[in-house]
């Protein structure tokens, strides 16, 4: 008798209970007869499938195609690199508060709503360490958190004394060049407006990023020093509008939203106001620009960007070339095997 | 106990001395044991107890046992580092807690799955602790639970009781001091064994007691040898009493008719023989799971790799920017910079936390799960349940189902595995005229059906006593009802669990084997015979005149009757040995008694004296069951044989003319080997019965003649070298000394007397011997394990001259063994031939069948069985394991040197025949009938055999020579000539020799092996094998226990292997290569993010989805198709055993395809990270926001993939795809709406919910998927077309209407077990076949489409050849 002698019989004795208690069920499930089908990989059904998905695709791939080429883009690089570019005097770090001016000619008129992007190159917001360096909860206005930052903002948690708000490196590398745009009309240059309202996502401004609830803003930030790359603190952002200022500025959370890759865009304002609604008429611009933030150092550019968007958003050839790709790819595929069924089937029909 | 006292005073001091000065010597050697009547402290308490425990756990050593346990698995240890990684700040990649979570719920599911198997543990242990036996305390004896028993305790056994522990038989109601056992859950061995009384006890005739016992018993440690037991009792008085094996009743054993016994616990529990031999369950890795885990182990290397590779390009990156920081670089929290190679360092780190997914965690779990599935799936197979037992398939070890699908060998015991361990005979011939028993072949082939089908036939309670005037037929159903009740166990359900412990039922007593329908001609000549020599007896005539043709039948059933161990019982419980003594005389107890009826005139008080002495030895000698020729009479019956010559004839024939007593009943036959009980109930259809046999008796009722009783003068018992045994008794009618000779044909057929051609009588002796051998040749090729029948009659002076050798050769002290081996020669020459038998040991259903497709599945077939070895060929032939066409090499040496000659000899044969002449032909002869399929030529199917193929060779080996063939200095030569054998037979070999050569198998050839049996004796072979299968047939659980799987019935063995096998291999593989994919597929997305932000380590993909990926989002629809696909449906698996072959070629699982599926990995992550990228170039996005629709590109790619790998699509399947889409979503949804400044760093908030507004995102989801897969799928739609595997053939077969599929298949000769077959080339797919022209032809037009090529490769079948030759080789070295 072995030492599990019983086992087995034991399972037996008790469902025995019944006359033949140990019959297995006889359910399609269990004696594994599922109805079934079975996806056959022949040439039936392999050819057709191919042609109507390559047709499909390359059907899509046009359509993107043609809306991509449709939006108008504008990109300006004023980083100042080369030595005869208006901004080469700013590149110097040394400088302070220095403004470089950009002109530029439109030739047609750009169709609006245009969006007016920063782009940053060899930027890497994506950095992990950088990722992390910031308090969710002191931006979602928590004033326990404005007196003690997390760990996470660390180095940038205090300036040795008191605690950075915001703290954390992302807040600290804030974006701060501004632009301003000028049309030139009849000789004089015409301001266009610039709209910064909406251009962080709704839930950053509505939901996320919460000023602590205290009138004015600038006591809760009573103990604390603004970050050190900061000219302003936080709650001076934006002296203009209350709404736009701390922690909700739009700006702010823009930045704060980081770029998945190191040459990013980012938006700074939309054109859509007054006469500029339908976009920006032919002519000629300049763009003076408040050049503040240093990226020489790590060979970064920045540029401007103007581009309207379609219903995909922003021009992007990639995709509907992608699709024509792979369409023709599939087209592509299903000749082949029509050739080689064609080959293989003649030998076995004789 | 008179003799203790004698002793006592002589010996004591010395023996004392001694004892003491050797307990001083070897301390540990011995073990000794005091009684414990139960007044005092148990003085052997120090040994181990009754109680068995099994279970590995207890309630407080749960937790940490199972988690040092779990730690043993490399992986669990290495998820646990990087979570607790995950709790250092500087290298952290995600929330510790969160990092934790996988590894938990891993081991937690193990950790339960473990609890849940040790509580049935605990409660078998319970269930086996608390069965009842009596022992003694206290004056008498009182029940008690199992587990109370200690050593040294005294138990009475009753009959049909199982023994709890390893008991010293003391005392036997027996009269000759034997208890009755049968060992079957032991040694697989279903005949009584015999045990007898301590000698010291034997004279005992007052009922043992146990407070008068005052010995002291010293005996081995407890060791698991079931045969060996050395001891001694040291008597008080000094005297020693010498114990041996014949002493011992082991656990687990059952007494059979012995009324009562009692006997001293020597050894208990844990430390009892049975359960020294029962080994826990070794693990057992599959071997897919080795194959794996090389896998695992290169996925580290590729893991190791990517850190290292990205931590370098970190510290080139942070080197890059010198001394003059970005304005986006971090300092360290001390604000210090990290110098480039300690951030490299710390980012290896990092990494190895974000890449851990390649080490796929969930796999081991989901592996588990799936197999577990699997099991429920193959427990719950209608096809493997067996309605007579109500048992289904038992799968007791979980983790190792895909090793069905990969065995290359199966080792299957022959009694109760392939036959159904019951005799029945078939026919028979005597006096050279055949007796077909057509009605008992019909009868026979009416239990198979009745068998097949649930025969409910409602037991009638009646007399189930056999009325010797009612018919045949009438008493057959009864006695059938009877034993459908009792032998099935399907009476009474309540007390099943009692019935099954303390199995009621014997061995050899179902109603096929009892019930012989009679040849009615032979019948006749029975009848007449009988009516003859009544006349004659009535008339005075001498029986001597009878015709010589009725004498031969009547000595013919003489002979089955009386030339056997076989014991009769009577059928009440408990069993009694039935006593039937004819005359008035006491029961013969000494040899004196025997002297005295032999030789009634001439008793002298002198010779009585004379003999007492040697009555001990005598005794021993007789009823030793080693003994090998043994003779009831003793040195003086010789003296009175020759004085008593002339007077013999005066001895009265006894027999009285009453018909058999209703008490009689049915009387029960227990024979050592099952044939002898098939004989002697076939005897008794003509009405030949045994009624009763003592140690110098045996009576038999003859019809007319009433009951005779047959002085049984001495028995020469079987031993497998003279392959025979005979009696020699004196016949009561003729009253001459007869010697009936019962044995294999080939040993007998050569010590028959040469006829003498010159008298009528001589030729037609010698007409009898040709015809006989010819019906004998018969027998054998229908598989029918032939007996010869043969008497000679010896003269007083004959047989005195005999004797008197005989004796001197029993008492010689050298080579005594030789010298009765002599002495049985010299009897047994010069013999009559009366007949011979065809005994079928029945196969099991389907036996032959499941070989045949075994085989055809390429699965080697050894069996090694016990057995004789002509029992074993016969069987071999008749369940088609060996061929009448094949060659059968036949090796048999009694040396080391004529078995190294013999392998050599052999080796040399097969090369000169198979490999260097004709190798060519030879293999294509042969191939197609192994390996239909031409997409396996021989060298590529079995890497490890590439110079062997395997010929059609059949190997017979007996287990001496086997022994020689194992050692080492051999097993080599053994192995190669076995391994080109298609089939092995190995005979009479040990239970340890079973597990040596499948071991040898295992470890030399690296195959998988499957060993099947169902007795005790098969229990190591099962347990070294890779997979063990026990059938739970007749013989106990033994097997059972030790199996990983449990069969009701061997031919269940084909749908498992060929079926649950190669599906759960299929499936398993597939699942393995899959989560390999998929793991490297995402983890590949983070690294290729790595050149995009500066080998920082952060990912694009949430930690949320980072770590729930595995477990939860892509999980379930790889466990269903895990589970559920069928690459093949079951019937074509079956029709189409090759398909097995993938399995064993490990073809769905090769390391080729894991590099591929890593290529395509990366690949398709390349796809999903790229389109992705330069879609969102120059954009806006942010990271997690580009990254949440990566994690949903890589999710539908890997499930699209999963869909292109699933063969059949369920309900289940889309269900879980969809599930899982759903589930990615929905949680996604969730989370990203859950909290607004949670989840640093990623912060999704409301990311997938903008991301399901953007049009972009679904053009994403429908681009990638298909460009990730496109290759793939080209690869597969070409594959499926061009060069299909045969499992794909398989597939596209499936797809066929049935009609189609049986006519292609039944084309393809590959139906089971027709080999040899005309087949037509090429099949014409164009014509279609005769039925149904509309169908057919719609149908045609679809196998257009099918891949012809396949069709080609399908079909051509070229014919066996069936050149070889039918030269019989045989080496035979004695």
């Amino acid at each position: 008798m072995g030492k599990e002698g019983g086992c087995g019989q034991n399972k037996t004795m008790v469902k025995q209970e019944q006359e033949l208690a140990n019959r297995p069920d006889n359910t399609a499930f269990t004696q594994q007869r599922l109805p079934a089908w079975q996806p056959m990989l022949s040439a039936g059904i392999v050819i057709p499938g191919f042609v109507i998905i390559g047709l499909a695709f390359i059907g899509i791939g046009v359509a993107l195609f043609i809306t991509s080429k449709n939006i108008q883009v504008m990109e300006m690089d004023y980083t100042g690199f080369e030595p005869d570019s208006d901004c080469f005097k700013c590149s110097n770090p040394e400088e302070k508060n220095c403004v470089c001016q950009l002109d530029f000619n439109i030739s047609s008129r750009f169709e609006g709503p245009v969006f007016f992007y920063y782009g940053l190159s060899n930027y890497f917001q994506n950095y992990r360490r950088y990722g992390v360096s910031k308090d969710d909860a002191q931006l979602s206005g928590d004033l326990d958190n404005f007196k003690s930052p997390s760990d996470t903002c660390s180095p940038y948690d205090t300036d040795g004394i008191k605690p950075i708000v915001p703290c954390g490196s992302i807040a600290n590398s804030m974006f701060n060049d501004t632009f301003l745009l000028y049309r030139e009309v009849n000789g004089t240059n015409e301001l266009v407006p610039l709209d910064g309202k909406g251009i962080a996502w709704w839930t950053d401004y509505n939901v996320k990023y919460r000023n602590p609830n205290v009138t004015p803003l600038k006591e809760a930030f009573e103990g604390t020093v603004k970050p050190l790359f900061w000219p302003r603190p936080a709650y001076e952002l934006d002296t203009s509008d209350p709404n736009n200022n701390g922690f909700i500025n739009q700006d702010f959370l823009v930045w704060m939203r980081r770029a998945a890759l190191p040459d990013f865009r980012k938006l700074y304002r939309r054109i859509a106001q007054g006469d500029y609604a339908r976009g920006l008429p032919a002519g000629n611009y300049s763009l003076k620009i408040a050049y503040n933030y240093p990226v020489l150092s790590f060979q970064g550019r920045k540029k401007v960007v103007f581009s309207n968007v379609s219903w995909m958003g922003g021009r992007n050839d990639f995709l509907g070339i992608a699709y024509l790709v792979i369409g023709s790819m599939c087209v592509f595929m299903s000749i082949v095997m029509l050739i080689v069924y064609a080959k293989f089937k003649f030998p076995e029909e004789d | 106990m008179a003799r203790d006292t004698e002793d006592r005073a002589a010996g004591t001091h010395k023996a004392e001395r001694r004892q003491r000065g050797r307990s001083k010597k070897k301390p540990k050697e011995t073990r000794t044991v005091r009684v414990h009547t139960g007044h005092e402290h148990n003085p052997n308490r120090h040994y181990a107890n009754n109680r068995i425990k099994t279970t590995k756990y207890t309630v407080l050593s749960f937790l940490p046992k199972n988690l040092f346990e779990q730690f043993h698995r490399f992986a669990n240890v290495y998820f646990v580092f990087i979570a607790l990684l995950n709790f250092v700040p500087v290298v952290n990649a995600f929330q510790p807690e969160l990092a934790l979570a996988p590894v938990v719920f891993i081991l937690s599911v193990t950790a339960i799955k473990d609890l849940w198997e040790d509580y049935r543990r605990h409660r078998s242990d319970t269930e086996i602790n608390h069965m009842d036996c009596l022992v003694y305390t206290e004056r008498r004896y009182v029940e008690r639970f199992w587990k109370e028993v200690q050593v040294g305790d005294f138990i009475r056994l009753r009959c049909n009781e199982i023994l709890p522990a390893d008991v010293l038989l003391l005392s036997s109601s027996d009269p000759d001091r034997l208890c009755h056992l049968e060992t079957a859950t032991l040694d697989g061995e279903t005949n009584l064994k015999q045990r007898q009384v301590v000698r010291s006890f034997f004279d005992l005739d007052c009922e043992f007691d146990p407070l008068k016992f005052n010995g002291i018993i010293e005996c081995e440690k407890p060791n698991n040898d079931l045969n060996r037991f050395r001891g001694y009792i040291l008597h008080r008085s000094g005297s020693r009493d010498a114990l041996y094996k014949d002493n011992l009743l082991l656990r687990g054993c059952t007494v059979r008719n012995t009324e009562e016994a009692v006997g001293i616990v020597i050894y208990a529990g844990h430390e009892t023989k049975a359960m020294l031999n029962n080994n826990g369950p070794r693990y057992k890795r599959s071997k897919l799971e080795r194959q794996m885990n090389v896998h695992v182990f290169w996925c580290v290397v590729i893991l190791l790799l990517m850190c290292l590779f990205a931590a370098i390009g970190h510290g080139l990156w942070v080197f890059q920017y010198g001394d003059k920081r970005p304005v986006f670089d971090v300092l360290s929290p001390e604000g210090a910079e990290l110098s480039p190679v300690v951030a490299a360092v710390y980012l290896f780190l990092t990494l190895i936390i974000v890449f851990q997914v390649l080490i796929p965690i969930s796999l081991f779990v989901s592996i588990e799960i799936v197999k577990v599935c699997q099991v429920f799936f193959i427990h719950q197979d209608q096809d493997l349940y067996d309605e007579d037992s109500d048992s289904r398939l038992q799968c007791r070890a979980l983790n190792i189902t895909e090793d069905l699908g990969q065995t290359q060998y199966v080792f299957s015991d022959k009694t109760g595995t392939l036959t159904e361990n019951k005799m029945v005979f078939r026919r028979c011939t005597v006096a050279g005229v055949e007796y077909s028993h057509d009605a008992n072949a019909r009868r026979l082939a009416l239990y198979q059906e009745v068998d097949s089908e649930e025969e409910e036939v409602p037991p009638p309670g009646g007399s189930l006593r056999r009325d010797s005037s009612s018919s045949q037929q009438s008493s057959r159903v009864v006695l059938r009802s009877l034993s459908t009740k009792t032998h099935r166990r399907t009476g009474s359900r309540a007390d099943a669990k009692r019935a099954s412990i303390l199995s009621k039922h014997t061995a050899f007593s179902s109603p096929m084997e009892k019930d012989v329908t009679p040849d009615p001609q032979l019948l006749d000549k029975v009848n007449e015979c009988g009516g003859q020599m009544d006349f004659m007896r009535f008339h005075g005539q001498p029986v001597s005149q009878l015709p010589s043709d009725l004498a031969d039948i009547m000595d013919f059933f003489m002979a089955l009757t009386v030339c056997n161990t076989v014991v009769v019982s009577s059928p009440n419980q408990p069993r009694q040995k039935v006593r039937m003594r004819l005359e008035s005389k006491s029961p013969v107890k000494t040899i004196e008694d025997f002297i005295k009826r032999f030789t009634p005139s001439r008793l002298t008080s002198g010779s009585s004296s004379s003999s007492s002495s040697s009555l001990a030895t005598s005794r021993s000698s007789n009823r030793g069951c080693s003994g090998l020729l043994s003779s009831p009479s003793a040195e003086s019956t010789l003296a009175k044989l020759q004085e008593e010559q002339a007077a013999l004839g005066s001895a009265p024939p006894r027999y009285d003319g009453t018909p058999r007593s209703p008490e009689d009943g049915e009387l029960r036959y227990e024979a050592e080997s099952p044939d002898e009980a098939a004989l002697v109930y076939a005897a008794r259809a003509y009405k030949c019965s045994l009624v009763g046999r003592l140690p110098d008796q045996v009576t038999v009722e003859l019809p007319h003649l009433g009951k005779l009783s047959f002085e049984l003068l001495h028995t020469l018992g079987f031993d497998s070298t003279r392959k025979r045994m005979s009696v020699v008794v004196r016949h009561p009618l003729t009253d001459q000394i007869t010697v009936y000779t019962k044995g294999a044909d080939s040993v007998i057929m050569d010590l028959i007397k040469p006829p003498d051609t010159e008298t009528s009588k001589g030729r037609r002796q010698k007409k009898l011997v040709l015809r006989t051998q010819n019906y004998l040749n018969l027998y054998a090729a229908d598989g029918l394990r032939t007996l010869c029948i043969a008497k000679k009659v010896l003269s007083k002076e004959q047989y005195a001259c005999w004797l008197q050798r005989h004796l001197e050769a029993e008492t010689a002290i050298q080579g005594r063994e030789e010298l009765l081996f002599d002495s049985a020669l010299r009897l047994e020459t010069n013999l009559q031939l009366l007949g011979a038998t065809g005994i079928e040991d029945r196969l099991q259903d389907g036996v032959p069948e499941t070989i045949a497709s075994l085989r055809q599945a390429g699965l080697q077939i050894w069996v090694l069985t016990g057995d004789k070895q002509e029992t074993a060929v016969n069987v071999a032939y008749a369940c088609k394991l060996l061929d009448p066409e094949e060659e059968i090499l036949t090796l048999n040496a009694d040396s080391h040197e004529a078995c190294a000659l013999l392998l050599e000899e052999s080796l040399h044969y097969i090369q000169t025949k198979f490999l260097c002449s004709s190798s060519d032909q030879a293999a294509k002869a042969f191939l197609p009938n192994f390996a239909p399929f031409e997409v396996y030529p021989p060298s590529s199917s079995s890497p490890h055999s590439a110079a062997f193929t395997v010929h059609r060779l059949g190997l017979v080996i007996d287990g001496r020579t086997l022994a020689y063939a194992l050692d080492q200095s051999l097993e080599d030569r053994f192995l190669a000539v076995a391994r080109s054998c298609r089939s092995v037979l190995c005979c009479r070999s040990t239970p340890l020799q079973k597990s040596t050569v499948v071991k040898l198998v295992r470890n030399k050839l690296k195959v998988m092996t499957l060993a099947i049996g169902d007795g005790a004796n098969d229990v190591s072979m099962i347990q070294v094998a890779d997979v063990g299968v026990g059938i739970s047939g007749q013989e106990g659980m033994q097997a059972v226990m030790a199996s990983d799987f449990a069969l009701p019935r061997f031919r269940y063995l084909q749908k498992l292997l060929l079926v649950h096998g190669h599906w759960s291999y299929s499936r398993l593989a597939n699942m393995i290569l899959f989560f390999f994919y998929k793991n490297a597929m995402f983890v590949a997305l983070v690294f290729w993010y790595q050149f995009y932000c500066g080998f920082s380590g952060s990912a694009m993909i949430d930690q949320w989805y980072l770590i729930f990926f595995n477990l939860m989002f892509s999980a379930f629809p790889q466990l269903v198709t895990g589970t559920l696909d069928k690459d093949v449906s079951a019937e074509t698996l079956q029709q189409l055993p090759q398909l097995y072959m993938s399995g064993q070629n490990s073809e769905e699982y090769k390391p080729y395809m894991f590099w591929m599926n890593m290529i395509d990995a990366f690949y398709q992550s390349l796809v999903c990270f790229f389109i992705p990228y330069f879609a969102y170039a120059d954009s806006d996005v942010d990271v997690f926001t580009w990254g949440t629709p990566i994690t949903t590109l890589a999710l539908l790619t890997i499930l699209v993939h999963l869909g292109i790998e699933t063969r059949t699509w369920t309900w289940m399947n889309c269900l879980s795809i969809s599930f899982s889409v759903s589930l990615f979503f929905t949680v996604s949804l969730c989370y990203n709406a859950s909290c607004p400044s949670c989840f640093s760093p990623s912060n999704p908030y409301w990311s997938m919910q903008r991301l399901l507004q953007d049009p972009l995102f679904y053009l994403l989801c429908v681009l990638t998927p298909v460009a990730a897969l496109l290759p793939r799928y080209f690869y597969r739609a070409c594959q499926g077309t061009l060069f299909p595997s045969p499992v794909q053939v398989g597939r596209q077969l499936d797809k066929l209407p049935s009609e189609t599929r049986r006519n292609i298949l039944n084309l393809g000769g590959v139906e089971a077990g027709s080999a040899v077959r005309p087949v037509p080339h090429f099949l014409s797919l164009g014509t279609p076949s005769p039925e149904g022209p509309d169908e057919n032809h719609q149908r045609t037009e679809e196998l257009e489409f099918l891949p012809l090529v396949s069709w080609n490769v399908f079909i051509h079948i070229p014919q066996p050849l069936l050149c070889i030759s039918e030269m019989e080789f045989r080496v035979c070295v004695f």
